[in-house]
């Protein structure tokens, strides 16, 4: 391995080398754009997969690490230091997985300024690998804004009507955070002389420290979760978004959050976090019956799904503050079903759209007569959402639900029982939406003739609905990968403990 | 002694002799040749570029250390140099466009410069009198150049009465100083302290009236209300080489003087310093969210970002923090001159001839007529906002670390949330160009997008690899005596 390239490298900046190929062939092969942007995420996902190869499950600890120094200031140096481990790897896959897919749903989408909106997606896959792989602050840190601006630009030009105020309020709420994020990152860089995450987790921070650093970074955090009551930007950015930029807003973006809690709040200020770990717990809680019960009374399909998105959310947040190595490693599961099962509705929602240019439930209706294809793969999500035995939904929120019940930390049950009535919630209002769409007898007369699924189409879907049967009906690799990497992280919380009492 | 005592100033002495030489040129060839007084200003200011930089790395003191050449004056003597090109580059197009006289814009900005570059290796505080009023002078004058427009000739006046009143400042500042220590000199003023025959109270009068005056040139609120109006009133290239060099040259006076002269009243200052950033930080942020003109909001952009310099020189007092403290400013100054010299490019090149179409809903759909222009403005927005991988970013992210190693987290707080603020009336730019229909159209040649496409890759392009020039920076240190 004297001379190879490492592979982490290579997954975080390949789309870049597809932005370069579409800006080279410029705007003459409109539609060569499209399929470069496509190959490239293709190839992305197959080194993505040959990373998974390389990567030693058993091992808990951080995998195929890069570091090189970038510059010093100021005495400090900032290094490009690039690392995986058990969290962040299944992040990375999700990451290169929904891409291909996210593209591919565009191909009737999006029709003006094609080669635009591909180098702006292909940005925005370089941005997540490198806040999922960053072991440097200061990357972290860049990466972490840099997703903003391809974001800002895919909301703001390809999104629907109210597209301006959405894109504008996604940046400055995230941006609310981010810069306070900074405060604590350049605080922590100067007390303890750099910005190396692996040697920072062993430095002993003050508690009263801990208790400022972790609202400076979970702030930001928990805006990206989001965590109620700070999620009011995402119905916005998620409704009016194109479709593939809620598939990824959804599905990977979101998990940023939950992410930087578990690599740096966790990690780092492992006695604040046991301080305030029962209030974020039930923030939590709030936010899965508040997502849910606002879900109910949508009349929107997409906005209906943003708002479930709130709701899922909240039972990763619980999982993680739970802090049992079953809650954290279900909340981690979890994060991958929500990417995939939110996204897949949101794919189903979008080719709605593009068939009918409406979202609103009162336009639909018996849908199923008309398109029994697209019926059996939105049932299969919808059911997945829900947490159907069988799909992947549970036995994500199963395991989180069991580890938060039994949770030393939480110190009652009454986290898992009432986030309990959240999945029950979720059965309301889900099969509300797919009962609106597809149930019943066919009202509007425009709805007669819509076609049904394409070969496309079934190709975006299926590889989604197939994981989520394979992580439901044997999520033990998934477990697998996951767990070491649970554990070495739980031992900080577990010290951290002792040394309290 | 003389020999180098000349050799020190040498680039000044050049670019003076320059400016006159193009004056008498312009008059006998303009007419025959009209290109030949930008390109031999632009030959002159590239010849002082390359004397400057033949100063790199020495240090030296002049004419009995009236005079210093040091890391911090060439780093700045580069940069206003620099901006002097650019700002030639700005100038040509638009100038005959508008229907300005050419030749005195050359050579007004490179008189201008010349007290710049006297300025930034000042060592006596007459020299630095002098090089205030050797760089102010001529852009009073270039403020007023488009006398056709009232507008300009008012932002004239105003920044002549007022710029004069802050002149007066330096000098009753000057005065009391040495009342206090008996001497004019940067280094006498510290042995007075050291001493212990120095008045203090009269050294802290004079130093508070010193601050009065150099924060007007570097556009600190409260002395800031000049700004809106002169960069609105006086033609775009103007503006654009006032926005960089006028400031840089302000905050030139600002960091040698307090750092060398006043660190030991950095206790007594420090309260002044501290509501004097945050104030400039917030008024300049939250009164530019108020803008519909480009060229004001801009204008108010400025005041915000001197700001986030004074911000980091609050804790001046420790020697550690001051040399973060002079290193980031100095970074910051030069991720600065790129980006506004950019963004003033965009406006260069979008204004009408009559002066007007500089209003932010004129650049509505400037992403359609001209993807490349509206793209690199892009970039010099999110580079004033502190958007990463731009060199903005970087320069923030110092004057942060620098305050906050320092201790004023609080003030480092409202910086950050300032920034927040800022992101909205920059973002609103970009939302104008690319997300609204119009028909924004640049109104002159290709060599301005070139110009404007290339300022941006320097901003894009350094910021993948800042170390050199945090490198250069941090040797720009004021040295000691």
């Amino acid at each position: 391995m004297t001379a190879s390239i490492n592979p982490l490298l290579l997954v975080t900046f390949s789309p870049l080398l597809g932005v370069l190929i579409i800006l080279l062939l410029g705007k003459r092969y409109k539609e060569s754009a499209r399929w470069v942007a496509l190959a490239t995420s293709l190839v992305t996902f197959g080194i993505a997969l040959w990373l998974l190869f390389l990567f030693n499950a058993a091992d808990g600890g951080i995998q195929l690490e890069i570091k090189r120094p970038w510059f010093s200031l100021g005495g400090n140096v900032i290094s490009f230091h690039l690392g995986v481990d058990g969290i962040s790897i299944l992040m990375v896959l999700l990451t290169a997985f929904l891409s291909p897919l996210a593209i591919l749903s565009t191909w009737k989408a999006v029709e003006e300024r094609v080669e635009g909106f591909m180098s702006f997606f292909l940005m925005l896959e370089t941005g997540l690998m490198g806040v999922f792989l960053s072991l440097d602050m200061v990357l972290f840190y860049i990466f972490w804004e840099f997703t903003l601006v391809p974001m800002y630009f895919l909301i703001g030009m390809w999104g629907s009507q109210r597209r301006v105020y959405a894109a504008l309020k996604f940046v400055l709420y995230t941006m609310v955070g981010s810069l306070l994020m900074l405060a604590g990152i350049l605080w922590l860089g100067l007390r303890y002389g750099g910005f190396n995450l692996t040697e920072l987790t062993s430095a002993t921070i003050p508690i009263s420290a801990q208790l400022w650093l972790f609202g400076a970074f979970g702030l930001a955090f928990a805006i990206k979760v989001p965590m109620w009551p700070l999620h009011s930007w995402l119905p916005d950015a998620h409704t009016e978004a194109p479709t593939a930029g809620s598939v990824i807003l959804a599905g990977v973006l979101l998990k940023m959050g939950a992410y930087g809690f578990l690599r740096f709040n966790l990690a780092l200020f492992p006695e604040a976090t046991l301080k305030l770990a029962p209030w974020l717990a039930g923030l939590a809680v709030v936010g899965i019956l508040y997502g849910a019960m606002t879900a109910f009374r949508q009349k929107d399909a997409k906005r209906l799904v943003a708002y479930s998105s709130i709701s899922h959310l909240g039972f990763v947040m619980l999982g993680i503050f739970a802090l049992t190595a079953q809650s954290v490693q279900g909340a981690i599961l979890q994060m991958v079903n929500h990417g995939l099962s939110t996204g897949a509705l949101f794919l189903i929602v979008g080719m709605l759209y593009e068939r009918r240019h409406s979202r609103l439930l009162a336009d639909f209706g018996g849908l199923w007569k008309v398109m029994p294809l697209m019926g059996t793969l939105m049932l299969i999500s919808v059911l997945s959402s829900v947490g159907l035995p069988g799909l992947n939904g549970f036995v994500g929120e199963f395991t989180i639900l069991l580890g938060t019940f039994n949770s030393p930390f939480l110190a009652s049950p009454w986290f898992a029982v009432i986030a309990t009535l959240g999945v029950i919630l979720a059965a309301v209002y889900l099969l509300h939406l797919f009962q609106q769409l597809f149930l019943g007898p066919v009202t509007n007369p425009e709805n007669e003739t819509l076609k049904d699924l394409s070969l496309r189409e079934i190709l975006i879907l299926a590889p989604i609905l197939l994981l989520s049967f394979w992580i439901g009906l044997y999520p033990k690799p998934f477990f697998m990968l996951i767990s070491p990497a649970v554990d070495q992280l739980l031992v900080l919380i577990q010290t951290a403990a002792q040394t309290v009492h | 002694m003389i020999i180098t005592d000349l050799n020190s100033i040498l680039p000044v002495i050049v670019l003076i002799a320059w400016a006159l030489i193009t004056l008498l040129l312009d008059v006998w060839f303009s007419k025959r040749v009209p290109a030949l007084t930008p390109i031999f200003s632009a030959v002159g200011l590239t010849t002082v570029l390359v004397l400057i930089l033949r100063q790199f790395g020495h240090n030296a003191s002049a004419f009995n250390d009236m005079i210093r050449v040091d890391g911090f004056s060439t780093f700045l003597s580069c940069l206003f140099v620099v901006s002097g090109i650019v700002s030639i580059l700005l100038g040509h197009e638009y100038l005959k466009r508008v229907g300005i006289r050419e030749g005195e814009y050359y050579v007004l900005l490179m008189i201008s410069i010349s007290g710049m570059l006297l300025m930034a290796s000042a060592a006596d505080l007459i020299i630095v009198f002098l090089a205030l009023e050797l760089l102010s002078i001529p852009l009073y004058v270039l403020t007023g150049i488009d006398h056709k427009r009232i507008e300009s000739k008012e932002a004239a006046l105003k920044y002549f009465l007022l710029g004069t009143m802050a002149s007066a400042f330096v000098l009753f500042g000057i005065s009391f100083v040495y009342g206090a220590t008996a001497t004019t000199k940067l280094i006498g003023v510290v042995d007075a302290v050291t001493n212990g025959t120095a008045n203090l109270f009269l050294l802290v009068t004079g130093a508070a009236l010193l601050l009065g005056g150099f924060g007007f040139k570097v556009a600190a609120v409260p002395f800031h209300s000049w700004t809106p109006d002169v960069y609105h009133g006086a033609p775009s290239p103007v503006t654009a080489f006032m926005s960089v060099g006028a400031k840089a040259a302000g905050f030139a006076a600002l960091l040698r003087v307090f750092s060398l002269d006043f660190t030991m009243l950095s206790e007594d200052l420090l309260p002044i310093f501290w509501v004097l950033a945050a104030a400039t930080m917030i008024l300049g942020n939250v009164a530019a969210l108020a803008q519909t003109n480009l060229k004001r909001m801009l204008a108010y952009s400025s005041i915000a970002h001197a700001g986030y310099i004074l911000m980091a020189f609050v804790g001046f007092g420790d020697p550690q923090v001051l040399q973060n403290s002079v290193a980031s400013a100095l970074f910051y100054l030069a991720a600065y001159a790129f980006t506004s010299l950019g963004a003033w490019a965009v406006v260069v090149a979008v204004e009408k001839n009559d002066g007007s179409g500089n209003e932010i809903n004129d650049l509505t759909g400037l992403g359609k007529s001209s993807p490349a222009l509206a793209a690199a403005m892009t970039v010099f927005m999110l580079s004033f906002t502190g958007i990463p991988l731009t060199l903005g970013f970087w320069g923030k992210f110092y004057l942060f670390r620098t305050a906050i190693q320092g201790g004023f987290i609080w003030l480092a707080v409202i910086g950050l949330l300032t920034s927040l603020v800022s992101a909205y009336y920059y973002l609103r730019v970009v939302v104008k160009m690319f997300f609204v229909p119009g028909e924004a159209v640049v109104q002159q040649g290709r060599t301005i997008v070139i110009l404007a496409v290339i300022l941006a890759l320097i901003v894009v392009g350094m910021a993948f690899v800042p170390g050199r020039l945090f490198n250069h920076a941090a040797a720009g240190v004021i040295a000691g005596f």
